[in-house]
């Protein structure tokens, strides 16, 4: 996975109320809870501090209010948030012109909204153009450009149509072309599919997965659905009023979540699909017969250690020498989920 | 209920004057009010020597503003001169397209049938075949009754003056989203233009331009500006945040997220807010005939006064008739949704609407060389030649049947009706009119002082202390309280006629799919049009009047009660029920309680049409304020008339902040705010 950080954000605060920057200057930063409370303010974002690395998918996680939204939305600007500091590329977000600022989201940030925020008066094809005309790019190229990019969401055929003419999901795959038709390097989602029903939502997220393979873009992702989370995440964060409790991978949120808040997120989580054989492996044993992969997700090599008697050798694909072993029962409870299965947990 | 409205914030602690009840306050005022008439004969009328005379300022003011001021070293009366010569402009080149023709190139006026087309294939393009009959009939109608031309002189007004007001609406509407400080001064402003009746614009402009069609066209435009400016306001606050960031995240600049997002996302507000326009000016043009402005609304304000009622009925038709057609179109077109372009089309196909009304325009235009009834419609249908010739139809003769019939109509009838109106007249209207007239000020000012402090504190007592002294003291005392006295025993009876109506179409569905859909046809028409049953009815007079006032202003007081009573929770409704209530008990300990305040502003609403149409009725003579204001514009004495438009004003912001206050604290009480 690549590391290098584009976006960073530390210590962001995002108050809402009369006089947020007295009110935080008054607590030296950092008011506690009931000062909050006390004096009327909401924390939407409480001293956040993270990374969005090169090419990740990162996704946002949080109860509603707990303050993903405003978020990205200050990293976008869309709010400027109360104090803290972000960078893009090394760039400071917070002291960009106006000018800077609209370069900015014209060529390197794409957004899509929750209730697709598509302009009624305009046709798809208008639509997806849009970012482009703003910019003054000749008609003739935005076309070229909006109609390869409505091709590339499955809606050709369609330009001339008007939003209220189309359903949900094919409102939203405009929304989708129209925040890639910039090419932009990172790409904010917000709860993108949660405004459309459950088949129609799981189509949506294959169509991400489809279109993520091919163009490979830094993406922040908001859902409230862990399962869509876990399907297409590299790291999940998970916000709880306003703080960013965990930051990890999937893998390490369902095996070792650091509260309760998040282990409610995680106990309905798929995870066969989710853990991986090295996370659970035990230490090398004389008695086993097969071999597994150390990154094989366990769902993959359930049946293959279900029905073998002895333990199966973990093997490291990138030296292939045997790392561990596992057995019928550490599968059985790392799928079949009791928090036990944690004290089994390999180094 | 008066009890339960005293809110008791505003009431201050330790104030030896709270340990009175209400009614006490109130009895003491009024006694001491009535004491002092009796000692003091100033507390009758203002005295003479102590009268302002205001009126004779202002005239004087606009005399000279006229004769010598200069701003800038640019005289101002060549200010107002250019002003007028620019507006002339537009109005001259809408009246060459209309009417008069171009008669420096030889081409004359848009002929008839064309206009007529216009209209029927543009109606049919925004809504059907419905919406294109009835416009159709609309055009035919105008035609045989030879209205044409009065109707396209009206029109002229409209068509120059819908552009400009709508123009400056929306751009003072963006700005004040834009600036808090516009914000602070605009808003406060619409509010209280749109609370101020016809008449008060009327003065002020006719005493800075000269009697003519550009001071009705600026009175319109300044007339029908607000709902614009509040569509406007409300359109651009109201569209979704998602469709706002979604443009700010594509890159747009603060001008781009206007022009390119925000407006045209508001598009059906704004034509809503259009579709008011054109209802305002209709409005506004028909009664700026005093003012200069030709075409129905004078015509009609004519055959009036001659008691011409056969013609006033068929002009108050075509007026009402236009106002439909407008309403309707305007209206279809703010809904009028744009389906995607279906490939295939042809070009003719895709502008067959265009195309055919371009069609026709050509084709009448030379056919209009040949038959003069292309041109202008005939003045009556006569059918074959020489002694063959039958009149198939004539607008003036029947006219003259119908006046006969009236007039026959009007001997039968007024044995009945005459009794009738001077029973009331003389034991309902008189007394109320000589009780108001008797009223020693000091009682007047210190109820409405009392209940406005009562209400709402502090800023509304000096409001209302300061607007009753303004008529008080610059000597209009008399004038006010006949337009007082008008409007109270007019919104009594509207209250009492359209409060029950509005509970009954509350309480069923058949009743509110008829009131309601008549309510909204009495609120197209221009007021000046309910003038004309009163006159054949009853001739001038008070009760003349009032019936005049009743079918305009009672419509917010059915709306009122019927929004307000169906917009009360169904639990509230139904724990009424739980309790046993019968259904008069919920009608009346739940129902109309629950839903008074909203009624109220039903009332507030009453008022303020009741006293903009006892304004109007000046033109069929009263002796109140709206009659300064017509006789100021005949006599050139501005002074009165600009004064008599603001008292007018006056009073419907004494009763708007008055119900206001209680309803707004109302509202609080019951948790409905
Ligand atoms: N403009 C605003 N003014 C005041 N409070 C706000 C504003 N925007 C958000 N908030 C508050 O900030 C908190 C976080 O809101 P936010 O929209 O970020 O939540 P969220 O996690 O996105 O929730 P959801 O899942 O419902 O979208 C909430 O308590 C919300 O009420
Ligand atoms: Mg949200």
């Amino acid at each position: 996975m690549p590391t290098d950080a584009q976006i960073k954000c530390r210590n962001l605060w995002k108050v809402f109320g009369d006089d947020p920057q007295g009110f935080l200057r008054r607590h030296k930063g950092n008011p506690s809870p009931e000062a909050l409370k006390e004096e009327g303010y909401i924390g939407a974002v409480q001293d956040v501090s993270f990374d969005v690395n090169q090419g990740e998918i990162l996704i946002i996680m949080g109860l509603s209010g707990s303050g993903k939204s405003t978020l990205i939305r200050c990293i976008t600007r869309l709010n400027d948030p109360t104090i803290g500091e972000m960078e893009y590329e090394g760039r400071d977000l917070l002291k960009l012109s106006e000018r800077e600022l609209i370069d900015l989201r014209r060529h390197k940030f794409g957004m899509v909204f929750q209730n697709f925020g598509l302009l009624p008066h305009r046709d798809v094809l208008e639509n997806v153009a849009f970012p482009l005309e703003v910019q003054g790019i000749s008609k003739a190229d935005r076309v070229t450009r909006a109609k390869a990019m409505i091709d590339l969401v499955g809606l050709g055929g369609r330009e001339s149509y008007f939003p209220r003419e189309l359903s949900g999901g094919q409102q939203q795959r405009v929304g989708i072309a129209r925040s890639l038709a910039v090419e932009p390097d990172i790409w904010f989602l917000d709860e993108p599919f949660s405004a459309l029903d459950p088949l129609i939502r799981a189509e949506m997220q294959d169509e991400f997965i489809r279109l993520q393979s091919m163009l490979h873009k830094t993406i922040v992702f908001i859902t409230h659905d862990f399962e869509e989370a876990t399907k297409l995440a590299d790291r999940i964060g998970i916000m709880k009023d306003g703080r960013m409790v965990q930051l990890a991978t999937p893998e390490e949120l369902v095996l070792n979540p650091a509260d309760d808040y998040v282990a409610e997120f995680a106990k309905n989580a798929p995870r066969e699909r989710i853990v991986s054989v090295g996370a659970i492996m035990q230490p090398v044993t004389d008695a086993a017969s097969g071999t597994v992969p150390m990154s094989a997700k366990i769902g993959a090599v359930a049946e293959q250690v279900l029905t073998s008697e002895n333990p199966v050798a973990v093997v490291d694909e990138s030296s292939g020498t045997i790392v561990g072993s596992i057995d019928r029962q550490t599968v059985a409870t790392s799928i079949f989920g009791t928090r036990s299965s944690e004290g089994t947990r390999a180094a | 209920m008066t009890e339960a409205t005293a809110p008791s914030r505003t009431e201050p602690q330790g104030f030896s004057l709270s340990a009175i009840p209400l009614w006490g306050q109130f009895a003491a005022i009024i006694i001491f009010g009535v004491l002092l008439s009796l000692v003091w004969d100033g507390a009758t009328r203002w005295p003479e020597a102590w009268v302002i005379p205001a009126a004779q300022w202002i005239t004087d003011f606009i005399e000279w503003l006229k004769s010598e001021a200069t701003i800038f070293g640019v005289e101002f009366k060549d200010i107002t001169r250019g002003i007028g010569a620019a507006l002339k402009a537009p109005v001259k080149w809408a009246e060459y397209l209309l009417y008069r023709g171009f008669k420096g190139i030889g081409l004359g006026p848009l002929p008839w049938v064309a206009v007529a087309a216009g209209v029927v294939i543009f109606a049919h393009w925004v809504g059907g075949v419905r919406l294109a009959i009835l416009c159709g009939l609309t055009m035919i109608y105008l035609a045989t009754f030879n209205l044409w031309k009065d109707s396209m002189k009206t029109m002229t007004i409209v068509i120059v003056a819908v552009p400009m007001a709508a123009l400056l609406g929306i751009t003072l509407g963006i700005w004040v989203t834009r600036s808090k400080t516009a914000s602070r001064i605009f808003s406060p402003m619409f509010d209280l233009m749109q609370a101020t009746p016809h008449m008060a614009y009327l003065a002020p402009v006719a005493a800075l331009f000269a009697f003519g069609p550009v001071t009705a066209l600026i009175a319109t435009v300044i007339f029908a500006m607000p709902p614009m400016a509040r569509c406007t306001i409300l359109g651009l606050q109201t569209v979704s945040s998602d469709v706002i960031e979604a443009g700010q995240m594509s890159g747009c600049t603060k001008r781009q997220l206007l022009w390119k997002v925000a407006l045209p996302s508001s598009k059906r507000t704004l034509m809503l807010g259009l579709n008011q326009v054109v209802m305002q000016t209709l409005a506004m043009v028909v009664i700026a005939s005093i003012a200069g402005a030709t075409g129905l609304g004078h015509k009609l304000l004519y055959s009036l006064q001659q008691l011409r009622l056969g013609v006033a009925i068929e002009q108050g038709v075509a007026i009402s008739l236009i106002a439909i057609v407008l309403d309707r179109l305007t209206q279809a077109y703010a809904y009028k949704e744009t389906d995607h372009f279906v490939a295939g089309k042809t070009f003719v196909q895709r502008h067959k609407h265009l195309l055919l009304f371009l069609g026709i325009l050509v084709a009448s235009y030379i056919a209009a060389e040949f038959f003069r009834w292309v041109k202008i419609p005939p003045s009556k249908f006569i059918w074959g030649s020489g002694d063959a010739k039958t009149v198939l139809f004539d607008a003036k003769l029947l006219a003259r049947h119908m006046d006969q019939a009236i007039r026959d109509f009007n001997v039968v009838a007024f044995d009945y009706i005459n009794p009738i109106r001077d029973w009331v007249t003389i034991w309902i209207l008189l007394p109320v009119r000589d009780f108001f007239l008797w009223l020693p000020w000091p009682v007047f000012v210190g109820v409405i002082g009392l209940g406005a402090w009562r209400l709402g504190g502090m800023p509304v007592l000096l409001l209302c202390l300061a607007l009753m002294f303004s008529f008080i003291v610059t000597g209009f005392w008399v004038e006010t309280m006949k337009t007082t006295y008008l409007v109270l025993i007019a919104a009594a009876l509207c209250v009492i006629i359209g409060v029950p109506l509005g509970i009954w179409a509350a309480r069923s569905e058949r009743v509110a799919n008829i009131i309601m859909p008549i309510c909204d046809t009495l609120q197209t028409f221009p007021s000046f049009i309910y003038l004309i049953p009163a006159i054949m009815l009853f001739r001038i007079g008070d009760f003349a009047n009032i019936f005049a006032i009743l079918p305009y202003a009672t419509v917010p007081a059915i709306r009122y009660t019927y929004l307000g009573l169906k917009r009360i929770p169904p639990v509230t409704i139904e724990a009424g029920i739980a309790n046993g209530a019968t259904r008069m008990q919920r009608l009346f300990k739940v129902e109309l309680p629950v839903a008074l305040p909203e009624i109220m502003l039903g009332l507030n609403q009453t008022i303020m049409m009741a006293l903009a149409m006892t304004a109007i009725t000046a033109l069929i003579g009263s002796t109140d304020l709206g009659q300064e204001v017509v006789r100021s514009i005949s006599t050139q004495d501005f002074g009165r008339g600009i004064l008599a438009g603001f008292f007018i004003a006056a009073l419907g912001i004494i009763a708007d902040r008055l119900i206001g206050s209680w309803a707004a604290e109302r509202k609080r009480q019951l948790g409905v705010a």
